[in-house]
């Protein structure tokens, strides 16, 4: 059994909560622009880390708020819990971020917005 | 006995000595001590026509039928543990095809029928036993819902009927069939043909018989990387050398995603822990198989006597076979509802499995964008019934390379054309 601390409501056990799956995928908003492939990768295809994984929770019988989490896959340990839309502080989660194969999709190229686009190709 | 299934050279024509009841007897008067290796040990050679990645039984199973069916016996199935020690050890043996869609139906009662037989193909007692399984609805809406699915599966010629809580209650004495619990029985589904066998005895029989073609087993041997060579395979790095081969099929469950990884594969699964438990042995008390997706679990009584629990997944993916507590909570609350006198009886052990859970419930065999390299995986929560059919439609598409009319709905590209087999309902168990 996990003991989560919600960032809201502190400590509680895992039964109160609800696994959402892997975290920071972004819908790909130029949805026109991209294949039936890349769109599949948006849709079903998951990281499926064994390991540090970025994965998404919510308080579902307590406060009902989402929040991130890094957690490792092989001993439960969690790692670092962390706001919705921001980013992995920890090590361990800033190399799993960056280490998932979805960073380099055509799915999540055509999820940023047209001017944070033209700005990461800077 | 089904026809029309081509089931390969059976019976160990490779010559190694037959279990028999005059086997047990001559090797009862050696006291048991002179018994023959069911399998070889062998070293790995630098080189084979094909290497499968899992001795569970769906890699087994595939290898006897890479070698008994269409000949290729220059092959290796590498283990990186002991035969069966994953998922084929771990799960509660049940055994039926009455799943929905014609795609379903076709893969699992290929798969049936092929148990049906299995133990004289292989010359091991598998101890298959079609005592029927038995699914509850505790709802009308449930039983409108459980009808409706019995007249398709009917449709594709698969056994199933409906029963009343009377025919129910005849049939499995120890059911409480109360109209005040909580989830009532309102009625059920029985297949038949459906049953249980031992887990073990599978892997083990496929080994024996595929070792007698000549397979090489090689336990113990952890696959560490994948050899590509101009967007075909060429072999794999294990942690005992180098092992070359143009064909290679990935049959892992759980860990497919790791070894997908180490060739650029990306799958659409979730590998999360599915739990079981056994309860001490009793008297013969329950001769079916009992299922029940409302209140969510299913029991079973082993030859030994072992009342067989299993429920749901749990709700977080996991590599640590092994699961979290509110999952088997929920489990034995469920079934003694059901079977009160279950409430007075010890549970010895429990364990998890790392199962490979697919988006639509249903498997993958398929092609992937590396020539040579396949993929067996998504089974989920519910692949030991099917670990025949899986390995001979498995050995098909691996020996001619193209897949058959069985697996070829299963192939990885459903996931962008959008052909998918939602088999939810039928899984019986939640993803």
């Amino acid at each position: 059994m996990l003991n989560i601390s919600c960032p809201f409501c502190g400590e509680r056990e895992e039964l109160e909560f609800t696994c959402g799956g892997e975290a920071h995928i972004a819908r790909p908003l130029a949805e026109n622009q991209i294949t039936d492939a890349e769109f599949a990768d948006y849709l079903f295809l998951r990281d499926n880390t064994k390991g540090v994984f970025l994965e998404r929770w919510r308080h579902a019988a307590g406060c009902r708020r989402w929040f991130n989490m890094v957690r490792d896959t092989v001993s439960h340990e969690i790692i670092e819990i962390y706001p919705m839309g921001e980013l992995p502080k920890s090590k361990q989660g800033k190399a799993a971020y960056e280490a998932c194969w979805r960073r380099n999709t055509a799915a999540e190229a055509a999820a940023m917005p047209k001017k944070s686009r033209a700005k990461k190709g800077k | 006995m089904a026809q029309g299934i081509d089931r390969g050279r059976t019976g160990l024509p490779g010559g190694k000595p037959k279990y028999s009841i005059f086997s047990l007897a001559r090797n009862a008067a050696s006291y048991h001590q002179d018994w023959q290796r069911a399998w070889r040990a062998p070293e790995p050679k630098k080189e084979y026509d094909a290497i499968i990645i899992g001795g569970g039984g769906h890699g087994l199973a595939t290898a006897y039928y890479l070698a008994s069916v269409h000949g290729m016996t220059n092959i290796a199935v590498v283990e990186k543990s002991w035969l069966g020690g994953g998922n084929t050890g771990r799960n509660t043996t049940i055994i039926r095809s009455n799943y929905m869609w014609d795609e379903s139906a076709a893969i699992y009662d290929h798969a049936l029928k092929l148990w049906e037989g299995l133990t004289q193909d292989l010359n091991f007692n598998l101890m298959f036993s079609q005592r029927g399984v038995l699914t509850i609805a505790h709802s009308w809406g449930e039983l409108r819902e459980m009808s409706r699915r019995v007249h398709a599966i009917r449709l594709n010629g698969i056994d199933s009927d409906v029963l009343t809580p009377e025919e129910i209650k005849a049939k499995v004495p120890l059911i409480n069939i109360d109209q005040s619990i909580r989830y009532p029985v309102m009625g059920g589904f029985l297949q038949k043909r459906g049953g249980t066998a031992r887990h073990d005895a599978v892997a083990w029989g496929y080994a024996r018989a595929a070792d007698d073609l000549g397979v090489d087993i090689i336990q113990n041997c952890e696959v560490t990387g994948m050899i590509r060579k101009g967007g075909a395979i060429a072999g794999v790095e294990t942690t005992r050398g180098t092992i070359k081969a143009k064909k290679v099929g990935v049959v892992v469950a759980g860990h497919c995603s790791v070894l997908g990884e180490m060739a650029d594969i990306r799958l659409p699964i979730a590998s999360r822990p599915l739990q079981a438990l056994v309860s001490e042995p009793i008297k013969p008390e329950l001769d079916t198989v009992i299922m029940s997706n409302a209140v969510h679990m299913y029991i079973s009584q082993s030859d030994k006597g072992e009342m067989v629990l299993g429920a749901g997944v749990d709700k977080y993916n996991s590599y640590a076979q092994r699961g979290s507590f509110p999952v088997p909570e929920h489990m034995i609350a469920a079934a003694v509802e059901l079977f009160p006198i279950l409430s007075r009886l010890r549970m010895l052990r429990h364990w998890g499995g790392i199962v490979d859970t697919c988006p639509d419930a249903s498997p993958i065999i398929s092609k992937t964008d590396v020539k040579g390299l396949y993929f067996n995986c998504g089974w989920g929560t519910g692949g030991f019934k099917a670990t025949p059919g899986s390995g001979h439609v498995f050995a098909d598409l691996i020996a001619n390379d193209r897949p058959n009319k069985i697996a070829a709905p299963y192939a990885l590209d459903r996931f962008q054309t959008g052909l998918l087999i939602d088999e939810h309902g039928a899984a019986g168990v939640a993803h």
